[in-house]
């Protein structure tokens, strides 16, 4: 039997403040276990929380961005479960009243656009971190990471394959890093997933029965846990099983999922207002602010490139998938006129020398301005092509001026016609065959001559030249 | 008359006057705490060494010159459920037996910052819930009228030790009544300000939207006097409200002529003991000669108050003490075989049958398919219980009335009935519920010379109308002279 | 209401309480009476009347994001009933 897969993502990103959501504890990432800690955020006796107003600009910017309906009115509640990660035994959350709901994301796969529905953002806390002992006699717990704010985003069932949550994750990572409300470091886990799987036979109306997958946080492994959990739920159902809607866990270095035993029992999280914090209303005006404030976004950038500098769709996607790598394009593009070329540089050469040292765009030793200079190079005739590559990698190595580059390792076109006629009568004198089949009506000689200067001059002459002369030469002969 | 006797205005001038020093008032009252303590037990924590090392550096103050406070060299004292920096807050549990705050609450700093002398921390009911401090992990307060009662709760140490002179003046926490019913109980002044005058913030929470911090005092010009200092909008505190607030000594006027006052039905109506009725309506013919136009209505809506009351309470502290887990601070149970076990045998162990009855009660209340039937109709009755009270509001300058059914019952008289034991709260909880401001007065004395206090209801944020009454009340009558004989 | 046994085990559990036999009785009993009483609310209609969670009409209290020197760790720790390398210890989580 043929099946579809029914996917809705859980996606939880923390937010880029300052401070914490309801204390004045930083939220940088790292730094020794319990030193970001007050008594605010370890949920001390007596403690009140007070609301960070950037956590409700930067969730609102991330409805704006992704076609929300802005709620005018807005509280948060508590939800209510004991673990040891929560000091409180609640997390404050939004439950009936999130601060934005209705909105959707756009995706192309295969070429196809697709519309993914999102049901709300809301805002909550972090939780601290578990981890285990060197002992093993018992687990250790880190507030460090409790109280960053998040937002949390839940995506309609409307996704139906892998490659689909990728490209919306991929497309709401590109967006969160647009508007500058999450750096969506996935080794830092400020953008995680969980992923809300079901099958059913293709044709069939109703939803299967669903498990919730946990512990997401890398594209690679919310593929690889999309693949898995599809085949066991498969599985499952063929042998005559029957799908228990659970929390599972993924575990990525073991490639499978496990049911969890506990957070299972009962999902009854008593939701009720938070009383220690006061509604949220918005006005109109504000949030319309809000919305003339946001950057341009991927989609609109794609168009515009496409439009503006007739790069492919392709290209246009590959360059604005990432906000580090569009920025850097449009860094080099206000510095050059040769904007395909740039886009060239950075689809090509750019792109597999990341692939190569396994770097993010974020990282890009040097500046756009630099590769806008490097095309100024080539088009000018300073450099050719052939070295125009050494170049780029020089740069990449170093993060060093292309100018300085050329000038160090004397890499410009030689047009000194005296000495590149020198160049081209030895050349001649060394290749009498080639010049007797130039002679005789063979053309494809004289490109020999060339490749065979341009060898001698270790490409550094200008091709045109070199043609120039070797005619003027041969026709003398 | 002895030191520890007076009043915080009387000792100020004598203060300022240079009349008595810090240091000797506080070690009277140290010697006053040393010498009737035993019997009354209103303190769980005394902490002496700091008292006086504070008394002296406020001496200095006062000296140089360099404090303003008329509360400057004043021994007060805690309810244990506001944390205090360095000293014990155990909020009377056993779960917070060992604990030591590492903050101090927004009333302790402001009380610090007016120079006033911190004596200790008083016994209450575990976590505030209770209305007798029989629900005490340490010990039993008792009533300085008569030691065989219960001073009332669940601020019972913090009325008990007001009227026993072990402290010039306390504070306390009201959610449903925890501040007026024992100032009833014992013949002080107690005032619950309206919700968000008083900062919360380090107010170990019981029930977050009904909870707030006000005095416990001799008479109402120190009422004045606190809720100057401890009023005020806190930027720590979401709910703490950001207005001008007035100084509260200007309401103290000997005045109530045209003052328009109406008494519920409800409240003198069934179920309120003969005696304390005589008191109370004997009081109001006294405002009645003083020229204030007082009549009855009906708050039809009282009898749903206590249900909605504990709904609601009972449901945020399900919340609210869903902390104590044995992983932070506190109590951890010996014996545990993992960590649901840790978890259960830490809370089974830690809090007392009360505090799990309760927990009991809102949990279930919150939980899934009875949010709507509890939870939500409580919430709903608040609306119907404010709206009530703005309607009498838009018809009377305040609302005077009986704080409790009775005087200071027996220990032990309604230990098992708890639901009897809840009733008890008729008259108060409704002014938590709306977020009114409540101040009781004493009004008398009943047939075995126990006190019965006046309950004053007003508007939000009018707490200088009922500080005025209660004053020209006071002014024109003897009953706060009454003191219990210990 | 009806409170059963049951309810009261599952009530308990999800508060984290153990309790024993006895206590499960008298609280069955107890909180069956509570219950009964409470149901009162029952005698008001309450359709079409807004829930008041806030009794003030209070609205939009923030605080700036800035950011202020955390506390000591030492300070964070010191009422934990078990601690270990700089963090509060509980026992070994299996998930």
């Amino acid at each position: 039997m043929e099946y579809e897969i029914v996917i809705g993502l859980e996606v939880h990103s923390e937010l880029s403040t300052k401070s914490k959501i309801y204390c004045t504890c930083t939220t940088e990432f790292g730094g020794e276990v319990n030193t970001h800690c007050c008594p605010i955020c370890t949920g001390m006796p007596g403690v009140l929380p007070v609301l960070n107003e950037k956590v409700v600009e930067y969730a609102v910017k991330a409805g704006l961005a992704t076609n929300c309906t802005i709620a005018e009115y807005s509280k948060q509640d508590r939800k209510n479960y004991f673990y040891p990660d929560l000091p409180k035994a609640y997390q404050t959350s939004q439950y009936d009243l999130p601060i934005c709901k209705n909105g959707y994301i756009d995706i192309e796969v295969n070429g196809e656009t697709k519309r993914i529905g999102l049901t709300r953002i809301h805002i909550e806390e972090d939780a601290g971190k578990l981890m285990h002992d060197e002992w093993d006699t018992g687990s250790l717990v880190d507030y460090n990471r409790c109280g960053v704010p998040l937002i949390e985003i839940v995506s309609e069932p409307d996704i139906r394959s892998a490659e689909e949550a990728k490209v919306f994750l991929e497309n709401l990572k590109a967006i969160l890093q647009y508007i500058d409300v999450s750096d969506c470091k996935m080794q830092e886990g400020s953008l995680r997933a969980d992923v809300n799987l079901s099958v059913r036979p293709k044709g069939q109306k109703e939803f299967g029965t669903r498990t919730e997958m946990k512990n997401l946080n890398s594209f690679r492994g919310i593929i690889r846990a999309i693949e898995a959990e599809t085949k066991r739920q498969i599985d499952e159902i063929e042998s005559g099983g029957v799908i228990v809607q659970e929390t599972r866990r993924w575990d990525d270095n073991k490639g499978i999922s496990y049911a969890m035993r506990s957070k299972e029992e009962a999902h009854d999280y008593r939701y009720f207002p938070e009383p220690d914090l006061v509604p949220i209303v918005l006005d109109k005006e504000w949030i319309e602010k809000i919305r003339e404030s946001l950057p341009e976004l991927p989609e609109a950038r794609k168009k515009r490139y496409v439009s503006e500098y007739g790069l492919p769709e392709y290209d246009a996607g590959i360059l604005t998938s990432s906000k580090a790598l569009s920025d850097f394009f449009e860094d080099a593009v206000s510095k050059s006129s040769n904007a395909k070329a740039v886009s060239n540089w950075i689809m090509g050469d750019l792109m597999r020398l990341l692939k190569e040292k396994n770097m993010e765009a974020e990282e890009i030793p040097f500046s756009g301005e630099y590769l806008a200079k490097m095309v100024a190079l080539i088009d000018k005739g300073t450099i050719s092509g052939a070295i125009a590559k050494k170049v780029f990698d020089k740069m990449f190595n170093t993060g060093k001026d292309p100018e300085v580059i050329v000038k160090e390792e004397g890499l410009e076109v030689v047009s000194d016609e005296g000495a590149l006629v020198a160049v081209v009568t030895k050349i001649l004198e060394n290749n009498p065959q080639s010049v007797a089949d130039y002679k005789s009506g063979k053309e494809k000689a004289f490109g020999f001559l060339v490749g065979q200067a341009m060898k001698e001059t270790k490409g550094k002459a200008s091709p045109q030249i070199i043609n120039k002369i070797l005619k003027e030469e041969l026709d003398k002969m | 008359m002895e030191l520890h006797e007076l009043t915080a205005h009387e000792l100020g001038e004598l203060l300022k006057n240079k009349k008595v020093s810090a240091v000797e008032l506080t070690k009277t009252v140290l010697d006053r705490i040393e010498k009737v303590d035993s019997k009354v037990g209103s303190y769980i924590t005394v902490c002496e060494d700091e008292a006086l090392k504070r008394a002296k550096d406020v001496q200095e103050k006062i000296d140089k010159g360099e404090t303003k406070s008329p509360l400057a060299g004043i021994p007060m004292a805690l309810k244990d459920n506001m944390c205090t920096e360095g000293i014990k807050t155990t909020c009377a549990s056993k779960m917070l037996n060992n604990f030591v705050p590492p903050y101090n609450a927004t009333v302790a700093k402001k009380l610090y910052d007016q120079d006033t002398i911190l004596l200790g921390k008083l016994n209450m009911d575990e976590f505030a819930m209770g209305g007798s401090n029989e629900n005490s992990y340490f010990k039993q307060t008792k009533n300085p009228w008569d030691l065989e009662r219960v001073p009332g709760g669940s601020s019972g140490g913090s009325a008990a030790a007001v009227a026993s002179n072990e402290a010039i003046f306390t504070l306390g926490s009201d959610t449903g009544g925890s501040i007026r019913q024992p100032a009833s109980f014992c013949g002080v002044v107690g005032i619950k300000p309206t919700y968000g005058a008083v900062s919360r913030f380090g107010l170990v929470a019981f029930a977050s939207s009904l909870d707030q911090i006000g005095p416990l005092t001799k008479d109402v010009t120190d009422c004045a006097l606190v809720l100057n200092a401890i009023t005020g909008h806190d930027p720590m505190d979401s709910t703490s409200i950001n207005i001008e607030y007035p100084d509260y000594t200007k309401a103290l006027v000997n005045d109530v002529k045209g003052m328009k006052i109406g008494i519920p039905k409800e409240y003198i109506g069934e179920g309120i003991n003969p005696e304390v009725k005589k008191s109370i309506l004997d009081a109001i013919e006294v405002l009645r000669k003083l020229g204030a136009e007082c009549e009855e209505f009906s708050l039809p809506i009282t009898e749903y108050a206590i249900p909605a009351y504990y709904l609601i309470a009972c449901a945020e502290a399900s919340s609210n003490l869903a902390r104590y887990d044995g992983v932070k601070y506190g109590y951890r149970a010996e014996k545990y075989t993992d960590l649901l076990d840790l978890y259960k045998q830490t809370r089974s162990e830690g809090f007392g049958d009360e505090v799990k009855r309760r927990i009991m009660l809102g949990t279930y209340a919150l939980s899934s398919g009875y949010y709507d039937a509890y939870y939500k109709k409580a919430l709903q009755v608040r609306t119907l219980i404010s709206k009530g009270f703005n309607e009498a509001f838009s018809k009377y300058d305040l609302i005077v009335g009986p704080t409790a059914p009775t005087t200071a019952f027996k220990i032990g008289e309604k230990a098992n009935d708890p639901l009897e034991m809840y009733l008890g709260d008729i008259y108060t909880v409704s002014v938590n519920i709306a977020g009114l401001p409540g101040l009781v007065v004493p009004c008398g004395l009943d047939s075995s010379n126990l006190p019965v206090g006046l309950q004053l209801i007003g508007k939000h944020f009018d707490e200088s109308t009922l500080l005025r009454v209660g004053y020209t009340f006071e002014q024109n009558t003897e009953f706060h002279k009454n003191k219990a004989k210990i | 209401m009806k409170i059963t046994k049951e309810t009261i085990q599952h009530v308990a559990n999800l508060a984290r309480l153990n309790l024993t036999e006895q206590e499960k009785e008298k609280l069955t009993y107890e909180m069956e009476n509570i219950i009964s009483y409470v149901d009162k609310l029952n005698e008001l209609d309450t359709s079409g009347i807004e829930p008041t969670a806030h009794v003030l009409p209070v609205k939009n209290v923030f605080r700036e994001d800035k950011t202020k020197k955390s506390f000591d760790r030492e300070k964070i720790l010191a009422n934990a009933p078990s601690q270990e390398d700089g963090c509060f210890k509980v026992p070994k989580i299996v998930e």
